[in-house]
């Protein structure tokens, strides 16, 4: 078994505009999900806007800087993430097909594991 | 890869066996199943090889399990089932569609043609540091993101089977019209593409699609003799001496074209196949049932929408209703983005104004196409034509 990191990345603005249906729909998506899919889940969490986002450049070097925003400014940006275990990518790929994305879409990554 | 669960020394092993294999068939023949043949001397050489490193390092576990070991001595019947598995799990492992396209047909011909690196590269026209890059990249994927040896369960079947058959039929396509440089054809990768078609219908003998893919090659590889003449200039269908077509291959591939057909609604490589056939039957060029062409290619474009499809079907429209029809067809495709550097878009214009005996729009759209060519053999005919119709035009 291996640990893969789905990584939620949506468009803020369809977000911003969405009514409180979309936001219930989304919801009850993400509840079922977590039911049928909850012996593979790990973990996960929704994030808060790209805009409450800061950078952090230069850590444990004398020249830190420290910027308002998220790393990569893009139309998509990293909203929520579930962390799954899975016996390989097809079988993690079949588990982040039922992500809720609905103003995006998710990015596969394994977890790395030190020796 | 069950036996050696290794990928590198894999590779090094079908390398290995593909360099035997020019060696022992021209001396004793090319075996019935090249491919299960290759299999055979690469496992070969696997165990070899994983045998010493045991031998070599007792401390650690054994990599041979003990179920491969009895199989090397088991009954050639019970070997070549097991060559097939993992035969079929690599193509799929290869042709995945995590990895970047570029790099799946790469990997197919390095480990399942045991092509080399450098082979590879020359190929695609790259240099080699190049593709020894995407190689290693690809490669580092599988291992890392854990991509699977495995044959995909039936739900997800058509769809990855799909990215398998797509790898060998753009490896055909390359070799079939060169991309560029001096030959119109790149034998080498046509080969390849065969040898994975063929065996693909071995591994899969009841897939349409797979019928439908071999024949659509095996159709279009029956030509490959009269598409040039004897200096090597490029021929069109209308110019090809239809008696030297192989004849036995076109046998051969007309039962699957039906079969792939009988898949409701058929696939795209079984109606592409089918209209390769339509020629294949066609006794003369004036012969050639372009209605039913015609409407090969409106199934194909409803369920597959593309400017390509596009762009052929309105040739196809040009030569059942005239020149007149053809050109009406092409109009709308000079907006389309995908075709803005495609050759074959001016080229097909400038054939239907040629007929039209509008010499001098003609000459303009096959100085444009000749333009838009790398491949010196296209380039050629195309000059070929402008010079004709300038002439005409005076």
């Amino acid at each position: 078994m291996a640990e893969y990191l789905v990584l939620i990345y949506e468009n803020e603005a369809e977000w911003a505009g969405a009514d409180q249906g979309v936001f219930d729909e989304v919801m009850k998506a993400h509840n079922d999900f977590g039911s049928t899919h909850h012996a593979a889940l790990r973990g996960g969490n929704a994030l808060q806007p790209a805009g409450t986002a800061t950078s952090i450049r230069g850590t444990r070097t004398d020249s830190v800087t420290v910027t308002d925003g998220p790393f990569a400014e893009t139309k998509e940006t990293l909203g929520g993430y579930y962390l799954i275990e899975a016996p390989d990518l097809d079988a993690a790929i079949e588990i982040a097909k039922a992500v809720p994305a609905k103003f995006g879409g998710v990015e596969v990554r394994p977890v790395r594991v030190f020796d | 890869m069950r036996v050696t669960r290794d990928l590198d020394l894999a590779e090094e092993c079908a390398q290995d066996a593909f360099a035997r294999a020019l060696t022992a068939w021209p001396a004793d023949g090319v075996p019935d199943r090249p491919g299960a043949w290759l299999t055979t001397v690469a496992r070969r050489r696997a165990l070899d090889v994983l045998r010493r490193e045991a031998a070599l390092r007792r401390a650690l576990p054994l990599l041979v399990v003990d179920e491969v070991e009895s199989q090397v001595v088991e009954p050639q019947v019970v070997e070549e089932d097991a060559i097939a598995d993992d035969r079929l799990r690599l193509v799929f492992t290869c042709a995945h569609p995590a990895l970047n396209p570029d790099a799946r047909v790469a990997l197919t011909l390095r480990l399942l043609c045991g092509l080399t690196t450098a082979e590879i590269a020359k190929a695609f026209l790259v240099a080699e540091a190049t593709m020894a890059a995407r190689l290693t990249r690809a490669k580092k994927k599988i291992a890392v993101a854990r991509i699977p040896y495995r044959v995909p369960d039936a739900a997800q079947l058509p769809e990855r089977l799909d990215a398998v058959l797509t790898v060998v039929h753009l490896l055909f396509t390359v070799g079939h019209t060169a991309p560029s440089g001096p030959d119109l054809i790149r034998a080498d990768l046509v080969e390849r593409a065969l040898d994975l078609a063929r065996m693909l219908r071995q591994l899969l003998p009841a897939d349409p699609e797979v019928a439908g893919l071999l024949a659509l090659l095996e159709l279009t590889h029956a030509r490959r003799l009269t598409r040039t003449d004897d200096s090597g200039r490029l021929l069109l269908l209308d110019e090809q001496d239809r008696s030297r077509w192989d004849r036995r291959a076109i046998d051969a591939a007309t039962p699957l074209v039906r079969e792939s057909l009988r898949a409701r609604p058929p696939g795209r490589f079984a109606l592409q196949a089918a209209i390769a056939a339509v020629h294949a039957e066609a006794a003369s060029y004036a012969d050639t049932d372009w209605r039913e062409i015609v409407a090969l290619y409106g199934v194909l474009l409803a369920r597959w929408p593309s400017p390509v499809v596009a762009l052929n079907r309105a040739v196809a429209i040009g030569l059942a209703d005239g020149p007149a029809a053809g050109l009406a067809e092409l109009e709308p495709l000079g907006r389309e983005p995908a075709l803005a550097t495609y050759a074959y878009l001016p080229a097909a214009r400038a054939d239907f104004l040629r007929r039209l005996g509008r010499y001098d729009e003609a000459a303009a759209a096959y100085a444009e196409a000749a333009l838009m060519t790398d491949n010196d053999v296209e380039r050629a005919f195309l000059h070929r034509r402008y010079d004709e119709v300038r002439a005409a035009s005076q």
